[in-house]
C-alpha cells in the first residue's frame, strides 16, 4: 500500500517537473479557456439569459481538459517512456493515478483562473458549481487520462480522444450543469460523485490491460 | 441450433409477430395505429441493449480468460447492436413523429439515451478500425466495450436528471404502465422475434467472419 502510494507520487511528481521545467501545457489550458470565454460572450446574443453562460461554462471546461489530456501521454510516446513503466515493477494501475493526479492539478490550476474570469465575465458562482467542478474534475480526469492512454495507443492518436470521451463525458456535463442552475444541487453533485466512483474504479481496473499486450 | 434452425425460426417467430400486431393486438384507443410501432420500437431498442450487454460479456471474458476467440464474438454483438440502435432511433424517431408532430424530442429519454449509446458505439469501431489486428486491438476493444455497459445506467440516469433543468416533462409515453394482455401478449412475441433474428444474425456474422479468417491464414501459408 504505502509502496504503492509512493510510485503513484513518484510518477505524478515527474508530470508536474515536467511540466515545471518545460511549461508547454498549462500556458496553452489557461489561454484556451480564456479565449473561449471571450468567444462565448459573443457566441450568447443579448437576451439569451445569464443560465446560457454557466451551461456554457461546462462546455469550456470539458473543452479545456481535452486539450490538456491530448497532450498527457505526447512525452511517454515520444521518449518510449511507456515501455519503461510499463517494465518498472510496479502496478500498472499506479500509472494512471499519477497521470491522472498530474491532470487533476493542471485543470484546476486552469480553473483557478477560469472561474474568477468567468465570474468576472459573466455571473457570479455559486459554492454548488464549484462543489460541481471539483467533483466533474475527478471524472474528468479519471476517464480522459484513461482514453488518451487507448488514443496514444492507435494509429489516429489524439484526433481518437474525443471522439472517445465526449459521449463519455454528456453525464459529468449534465451533472455539472445541473449543480450549477438547479435549486437544489444536492443529487447533481451525488450524481458525479457515483460517476467518479464508477468510472475511477472501471480505470484502475481495466488500465493494466491498455498498457500491456 | 444450426444457423439455417436459427434463421428459420427467428422467420417464424417474425412472421408471427407481424400477424399478431396486425390481427390480433387492438388498436390503441388514444394513439390509434400509429401505436402499434411500438412493437417494433421497445423490442429493437430491448434487443440493442442485451446485444451491448453479450457484446460487454464477451469483452470481460477477452481480458479475464484471455478466450481469444471472444474478441470476434464481442465486436459481432457490438456491431449488431449499432445496428438495432441505429433501428431504435429511426422507428423511434417516426413514431414521435407520428404521436407528437416532431421528428426529434428530447423529452423522449429512451431516444437520448440511443442517440448517447449511437455516438458511444460509433467510437468503438473508430478505435477498433485504428489498431492493428492482435492482442493489443483485442484489449483495447475489450475494455471500450465495457466502458459501454457501464455507461448504459449512469446515462439513462443522467438523462433523467437533466429532464428537471432542461424542461419540464411535457409528455411521457405511457405505454409499457398496465398494459393490456393482447398488446402485453403481442409485445412478447415481438421481442422474440427481434431476439431470434438478433441470435440469427448474430450466429451468420459470426460464422462469416470465422470464414473470412481461416480463408485468410490459409492464403497466407500458401503465399
Amino acid at each position: 500500500m504505502k509502496r504503492y502510494a509512493s510510485d503513484v507520487g513518484a510518477l505524478a511528481r515527474k508530470d508536474l517537473l515536467l511540466e515545471l521545467r518545460a511549461r508547454d501545457t498549462l500556458p496553452a489550458m489557461l489561454l484556451f479557456v480564456a479565449s473561449a470565454l471571450v468567444i462565448f460572450h459573443f457566441a450568447l446574443p443579448s437576451g439569451s439569459g445569464a443560465l446560457a453562460g454557466l451551461g456554457l461554462l461546462w462546455v469550456a471546461i470539458v473543452f479545456t481538459a481535452l486539450l490538456g489530456l491530448s497532450r498527457s501521454f505526447v512525452a511517454e510516446r515520444e521518449q518510449s517512456v511507456l515501455d519503461g513503466l510499463v517494465l518498472a515493477p510496479s502496478d500498472r494501475s499506479a500509472i494512471w493515478l499519477g497521470k491522472a493526479l498530474a491532470a487533476f492539478a493542471f485543470l484546476a490550476l486552469a480553473e483557478v483562473v477560469a472561474l474568477p474570469l468567468f465570474a468576472l465575465f459573466f455571473r457570479g458562482i455559486s459554492g454548488a458549481t464549484v462543489a460541481g467542478v471539483a467533483l466533474a474534475d475527478v471524472g474528468i480526469c479519471a476517464v480522459g487520462v484513461f482514453l488518451a492512454a487507448v488514443s496514444i495507443a492507435t494509429r489516429a492518436r489524439e484526433l481518437l480522444l474525443p471522439v472517445l470521451f465526449l459521449p463519455l463525458a454528456v453525464p459529468v456535463i449534465v451533472g455539472g450543469v445541473g449543480a450549477s442552475v438547479a435549486g437544489s444541487p444536492g443529487r447533481y453533485l451525488g450524481f458525479l460523485a457515483l460517476y467518479d466512483l464508477l468510472f475511477a474504479t472501471l480505470c484502475w481496473a481495466s488500465f493494466e490491460y491498455v498498457v500491456t499486450e | 441450433m444450426s444457423l439455417r434452425n436459427s434463421a428459420l425460426l427467428a422467420a417464424v417467430l417474425v412472421t408471427t409477430a407481424l400477424a399478431m400486431i396486425a390481427f390480433y393486438a387492438p388498436v390503441d384507443a388514444d394513439q390509434g395505429l400509429s401505436q402499434k410501432i411500438f412493437y417494433f420500437h421497445v423490442p429493437i431498442a430491448l434487443t440493442s441493449y442485451v446485444l451491448f450487454g453479450w457484446g460487454a460479456w464477451k469483452a470481460l471474458r477477452v481480458l479475464w480468460k484471455r478466450d481469444e476467440a471472444a474478441d470476434l464474438e464481442s465486436y459481432v454483438a457490438v456491431h449488431l447492436g449499432v445496428i438495432f440502435g441505429a433501428l431504435t432511433l429511426v422507428t423511434g424517431s417516426i413514431w414521435a413523429r407520428a404521436s407528437w408532430g416532431v421528428w426529434w424530442a428530447w423529452s423522449s429519454h429512451q431516444l437520448v439515451l440511443f442517440l448517447v449509446l449511437f455516438l458511444f458505439y460509433c467510437a468503438y469501431f473508430m478505435l477498433r478500425f485504428s489498431v492493428e489486428p492482435g492482442q493489443r486491438r483485442a484489449n483495447l476493444s475489450a475494455v471500450y466495450a465495457l466502458f459501454g455497459v457501464v455507461l448504459i445506467p449512469v446515462s439513462f440516469l443522467a438523462i433523467r436528471l437533466a429532464s428537471d433543468f432542461i424542461h419540464p416533462t411535457v409528455f411521457t409515453p405511457q405505454v409499457g404502465k398496465n398494459l393490456p394482455r393482447p398488446m402485453l401478449i403481442t409485445f412478447c412475441v415481438s421481442w422474440a422475434a427481434m431476439l431470434a433474428t438478433a441470435s440469427a444474425l448474430y450466429r451468420i456474422e459470426l460464422a462469416g467472419k470465422r470464414i473470412d479468417a481461416r480463408l485468410r491464414e490459409l492464403k497466407e501459408l500458401l503465399a
